[in-house]
C-alpha cells in the first residue's frame, strides 16, 4: 500500500468540500469566514501535492510552493481586512447573523 | 510518508474541519480550525516542504487564529440560539456538496497520472528554505514586492475601517 498523487487531492477535495458546506449551512458570519480559510488551504494541499509530484532535477517545483507562498500571505491581508469590516458591521447592526443583514436583498 | 501517519493526519485534518462546521460555538470552532491546519502542516511536511509547512504554522495557527479568537471574544459572540432552520437552504448546500464530492470521485476515477506513486527526490534531504528563497528573489520577485505593497494597503485599510467615526 503506498501513497499516490490521488490520495493527497481527494483529501484537499474533501477539504474543500467541508469548507464550501460551512459557507452554505451556517449564518454566522465569522464561521463562514474560517470556512473560507478551509477553502483557501485545500488549495494549498493540491498545489503542493503537484510541487512534489513533478520534480525537477530531483527537487521538487518551487514554484508552486511560492505561489502557496503568496496564497497565505494574501489569506492573513484578507482575514485581517475582513475583521475588520464584521468589527464595523457589528458596531452598526449588533448582529453577526447574515440572515439580519439584508439590507441589500431585494 | 508513511501510509499509516499520511492516514492520521488527513484524517485529523477532515475531522476537525467538520467540526468547524458542526460547532454551534464559534470558539470551539476556532480552535478546531486550528487543530486541522496543524495536520495540515503535518501534511506538508510529509510532502517534503518544510518551509511551507512551517509558513503554515506560524501564520495560520498562530497569527490567524488569535486574530479570529480575539475578534470572538472582542465581540462576546454566544451560543448561537436555535433559529427556525430554512430547510431549502440546507437541502440545497447539502446537495451541492455532495454533488461535489460525487464529480471529485468521478473525476479523480479517469485521472490515471494521479494512481501512479510519487517519485523519489534525487537526494534524501533537502536545503528546502534556502530553495523556496532563490525561487522567490529571482523568479518571482516583482510579485513578492507587489505582495509588500498589498500588506501596507491591507494595514491601511484596516487603521480606516477600525476609526469610529468615517468622514
Amino acid at each position: 500500500m503506498t501513497l499516490t498523487l490521488n490520495h493527497y487531492l481527494f483529501v484537499s477535495g474533501l477539504l474543500f468540500a467541508i469548507g464550501l458546506s460551512g459557507v452554505m449551512l451556517r449564518r454566522n458570519i465569522i464561521i463562514i469566514f474560517m470556512c473560507l480559510e478551509l477553502m483557501l488551504n485545500a488549495a494549498n494541499l493540491s498545489l503542493v501535492a503537484f510541487s512534489r509530484f513533478n520534480l525537477v532535477n530531483g527537487l521538487p517545483n518551487y514554484n508552486a510552493q511560492v505561489l502557496v507562498f503568496f496564497i497565505i500571505t494574501v489569506a492573513a491581508a484578507e482575514v485581517a481586512v475582513g475583521l475588520a469590516i464584521i468589527v464595523a458591521l457589528y458596531r452598526a447592526r449588533q448582529t453577526t447573523h447574515v440572515e439580519d443583514i439584508n439590507s441589500l436583498k431585494f | 510518508m508513511s501510509p499509516i501517519l499520511f492516514y492520521l493526519f488527513a484524517a485529523l485534518t477532515l475531522v476537525f474541519g467538520i467540526a468547524v462546521v458542526a460547532n454551534r460555538n464559534p470558539v470551539a470552532s476556532a480552535l478546531s480550525l486550528v487543530v486541522s491546519f496543524l495536520g495540515l502542516a503535518a501534511l506538508f511536511v510529509g510532502l517534503d516542504a518544510y518551509f511551507i509547512a512551517v509558513i503554515q504554522v506560524l501564520v495560520y495557527a498562530g497569527a490567524v487564529m488569535v486574530l479570529f479568537l480575539f475578534i470572538i471574544m472582542l465581540l462576546n459572540i454566544k451560543v448561537e440560539e436555535r433559529r427556525k432552520i430554512n430547510v431549502v437552504a440546507y437541502a440545497g448546500g447539502g446537495l451541492v456538496t455532495v454533488a461535489f464530492v460525487a464529480e471529485l470521485w468521478l473525476v479523480l476515477q479517469r485521472f490515471p497520472v494521479g494512481k501512479t506513486e510519487f517519485p523519489a527526490m534525487a537526494e534524501q534531504t533537502v536545503d528546502d528554505v534556502r530553495n523556496v528563497g532563490n525561487t522567490l528573489f529571482s523568479t518571482h520577485n516583482l510579485p513578492f514586492q507587489v505582495i509588500g505593497v498589498l500588506i501596507l494597503v491591507a494595514t491601511i485599510g484596516v487603521i480606516v475601517l477600525s476609526k469610529r467615526e468615517l468622514k
